[in-house]
């Protein structure tokens, strides 16, 4: 990941800080980040050659209802079509579950978030529809989520279930484009060594007007 | 046995090297070619990219996409281990809590240092460079001039190989012929930069990044790098065959594991260490010169990490190229009868004139880019193109409101996906989710251009760097507290970058998201952030202004050598690698030189 993708992750994640030590009121020494919630995360020199698995450096914590939910609702917002399969088909529950129970200060950040949200999507479901949000008919789904699904659009007191849903549709979207399928989704064709870069096509560049 | 350990190491060396970074890595390639006996101490772990880099990772293997953590602060892969803004047991203090005052120091503890990770972005200083003074009657001149270091950009650039091309524009110096490899082949996104900024006067040429377009050639550059020592020509050649030419992916941070970028790992150690004339201790970190009764450095005193014992080491030069901050605390901590406010600082100046880049970013959608074909732009993983600061004549006349320029770096394409990628793009979407959200991710992946600004800070009184009174870390060695304060030049020339930045995307018909920033202190990342931070043991004119001669050599300690970015004394807008390793070339040959005529 280099400077440019970190900083547009810091921007998108709307944490300017976190990355850059802890923030404190008084001037005092600036010590290493320590672990949160009895998991020191995956140390300074974790071994880059291995393939690694959600839960292999801390533990998942939804539960087996909230894991419902969250395929459910991840499916709503990267469901399958004739292109490629649905987000909860490719691991993005795993994924959202390690990121959730992760002990760094982004994903302590976003779990009370994710778990307020999700509480009050059952809420609304039950109010509106006597049952749980993942037991809702399309229509029931549709009701809830077209009204949080852009922040901007959202009535005064859906802003905060908006801003969940706006994180929820990021992580989701963050799990589904790093999986293979989803890479093949984007069209995503590199990472395979080449003898030559040549740059685009020239008719592609004629077909743009560019020189 | 060239990895040694305290008790394999030998009685005495010619020179100690403390650091294995751009600046101890060329120190010590350049000593040993020439016969020199040296020592490394570098304070991290050994490190070897052959055998460690993950070069075809992909994000889903790694724990949370890959993103940054404060363990991994530039992602998962990124070579960097044991580091970053925080290295634990190795605290630091910030004089103020202040968004203003506020200092990032990054530090990497691995062989190699920070040319691990680097962006491999490798600009000459020009003329004005070395004499900014004089120009514009602020900050300091070099006591040397573009001439002097000319012929060691060329060296260095042959040595590490260095991509890019030759435009003549002002104060953006040629290399000598033969010097560069091609450039790569610009993306589409940088084809349309190039066509919409020149409709505004701003220049767009190929970028210089040390990654091997091509193969060195090691039958004709050995000779010239090396002329009459034909030991070192065989051991360059044998070093440069070692090395691949760019396979076209992967991203450079991670390191590379076929050695086509540079990497003090890959390109200057292996040809040092086949001299047979350099030991290395990994672990070994060191905390003070020592200083003998003729007032000369006697050695240094190192702690062993792996076993917490302090041990030392005795060499007829010591160099210290710990990267500038770092070697400061050195000498601050390495207090005598004779120097009672830290070694070589009779002026005073030892921490002072700490200098960053002046960073502001802003990303641009591009309706253009929509919807492009499949295409494979991992390239030479970005700055096929860069603009070189273009408005010299105007800034002269006063017309700008900040007196020194800026670079800009700006990158798109196709790249592999990650955890962002396709993230808080509801300005864009609307807010869609569903079938819908799948057809704009695809819609708009790969749309986006980022441009980062990359400016010259003025050194000021106010941003430096002194020992803490009261701080220690892990094993009691006092550490750093920063003072940090921008100019208003340096906020002007980053609403400055913003403003240029909106009008090339707007030109190009793009949206930026969210608006640029206006205010200029807003704009501006923390000092530090951009880890381009130089200074603190400046070369100067005099013993009195200045902590180095011309040189890098310390006024008070003739056989004391500065060749990291301390001796900065003025940090252009080029980024500040390359001009290390030219710098520390040519104090190596200084002090072959003197060794040879025994004044050493």
């Amino acid at each position: 990941m280099d400077r440019r993708t970190t900083i547009q992750w810091v921007l998108a994640a709307g944490a300017a800080s976190s990355l850059l030590g802890p923030r404190t009121s008084q001037a005092g020494p600036v010590t290493a980040w320590r672990g949160a919630s009895g998991s020191q995360g995956y140390g300074t020199d974790p071994n880059l050659l291995k393939v690694y698995r959600p839960g292999d450096f801390w533990p998942l914590t939804l539960t087996a209802a909230q894991r419902r939910l969250a395929g459910v609702l991840a499916d709503l917002i990267i469901p399958a079509d004739d292109q490629s399969p649905s987000a909860s088909a490719v691991g993005v529950v795993d994924f959202i579950d390690e990121w959730v129970s992760a002990p760094y200060p982004d994903n302590q950040r976003d779990r009370p978030i994710v778990l307020r949200g999700f509480a009050w999507l059952d809420a609304q479901a039950q109010r509106r529809f006597h049952k749980d949000f993942a037991a809702l008919d399309a229509a029931g789904h549709k009701a809830i989520c077209d009204e949080i699904c852009d922040p901007a659009r959202a009535a005064a007191g859906r802003r905060d279930a908006a801003r969940f849903f706006a994180l929820y549709r990021d992580l989701t979207a963050g799990g589904f484009y790093t999986t293979p399928v989803g890479r093949k989704d984007l069209k995503y064709i590199g990472n395979v060594p080449r003898a030559n870069f040549d740059g685009p096509p020239a008719e592609l560049l004629s077909k743009l007007n560019l020189p | 046995m060239p990895f040694v350990t305290p008790k394999s190491q030998q009685r005495a060396y010619d020179v100690i090297v403390v650091g294995s970074g751009a600046g101890g890595g060329q120190s010590a390639y350049t000593l040993c070619m020439d016969g020199a006996r040296v020592l490394m101490l570098e304070a991290g772990r050994h490190y070897a990219p052959e055998t460690e880099t993950p070069m075809f990772q992909t994000p889903d293997m790694a724990p949370l996409a890959g993103v940054s953590t404060p363990q991994k602060p530039f992602g998962f892969y990124d070579a960097t281990a044991d580091g970053g803004w925080t290295v634990p047991g190795e605290p630091y203090v910030r004089a103020t809590e202040e968004q203003a005052g506020r200092f990032e120091w990054w530090r990497a503890r691995m062989l190699g240092g920070r040319t691990n990770h680097w962006g491999r972005i490798s600009l000459r200083n020009g003329p004005y460079d070395f004499k900014p003074r004089s120009r514009d009657g602020l900050g300091f001149d070099w006591p040397i001039g573009y001439e002097d270091v000319a012929p060691y950009y060329d060296k260095v650039e042959l040595l590490v190989g260095v991509y890019g091309s030759n435009e003549g524009l002002e104060n953006t110096p040629n290399s000598s012929p033969g010097c560069l490899l091609p450039p790569p082949a610009p993306l589409v996104s940088d084809y349309l930069v190039r066509q919409r900024a020149r409709h505004l006067g701003i220049p767009v040429i190929p970028g210089h990044r040390a990654v091997l377009t091509r193969a060195q050639d090691f039958k004709r550059v050995p000779a010239l790098l090396h002329p009459g020592n034909t030991k070192a020509q065989k051991i360059l050649a044998e070093a440069m065959r070692a090395r691949s030419p760019c396979l076209w992916a992967t991203p450079c941070g991670r390191g590379c594991a076929i050695r086509a970028n540079y990497q003090s790992t890959t390109v200057h150690l292996p040809p040092a260490l086949a001299t047979g004339n350099l030991d290395i201790a990994t672990d070994a970190m060191v905390y003070e010169v020592t200083l003998g009764r003729d007032g000369r450095a006697s050695g240094v005193s190192f702690i062993d990490r792996k076993t917490g014992t302090h041990q030392q080491a005795a060499a007829r030069v010591v160099i210290l190229a710990a990267s500038a901050c770092e070697t400061v605390r050195i000498l601050l901590n390495s207090k005598s009868a004779q120097f009672p406010h830290g070694l070589a600082n009779s002026s005073g100046k030892v921490g002072r004139y700490l200098m960053d880049t002046v960073g502001s970013t802003v990303t641009g959608q591009v309706p253009l880019l929509e919807s492009l074909p499949p295409l494979n732009e991992d390239a030479a993983d970005g700055h096929q193109l860069y603009v070189p600061w273009w408005l010299y004549r105007e800034q002269l006349a006063g017309k700008l409101g900040f007196a020194r320029g800026y670079h800009i770096e700006f990158g798109g394409g196709r790249r592999m996906p990650g955890f962002a990628t396709m993230q808080g793009i509801e300005w864009l979407t609307g807010g869609s989710y569903g079938r819908k959200f799948k057809e704009d991710a695809r819609r708009y992946y790969g749309s986006f251009v980022g441009f980062d600004g990359r400016g010259e800070m003025i050194p000021n009184e106010s941003s430096y760097c002194e020992i803490d009174p009261s701080v220690k870390d892990e094993w009691g060695i006092p550490v750093l507290r920063f003072h940090w304060r921008w100019s208003e030049h340096e906020r002007r020339q980053a609403a400055h970058m913003q403003r240029t930045f909106g009008d090339i995307i707007e030109a190009m018909g793009g949206r930026t998201h969210p608006a640029v920033e206006r205010d200029g202190a807003k704009a501006i990342a923390p000092g530090g952030s951009i880890i381009h931070e130089v200074g603190g043991g400046i070369m100067g004119a005099d013993a009195r202004s200045s902590v180095t001669n011309a040189w890098s050599q310390t006024w008070d300690v003739p056989n004391l050598y500065l060749t990291d970015g301390a001796v900065f004394a003025s940090n252009a807008d080029k980024n500040p690698t390359l001009t290390i390793m030219a710098l520390a070339w040519r104090a190596s040959d200084h002090i072959l030189e003197r060794m040879r005529r025994k004044e050493l």
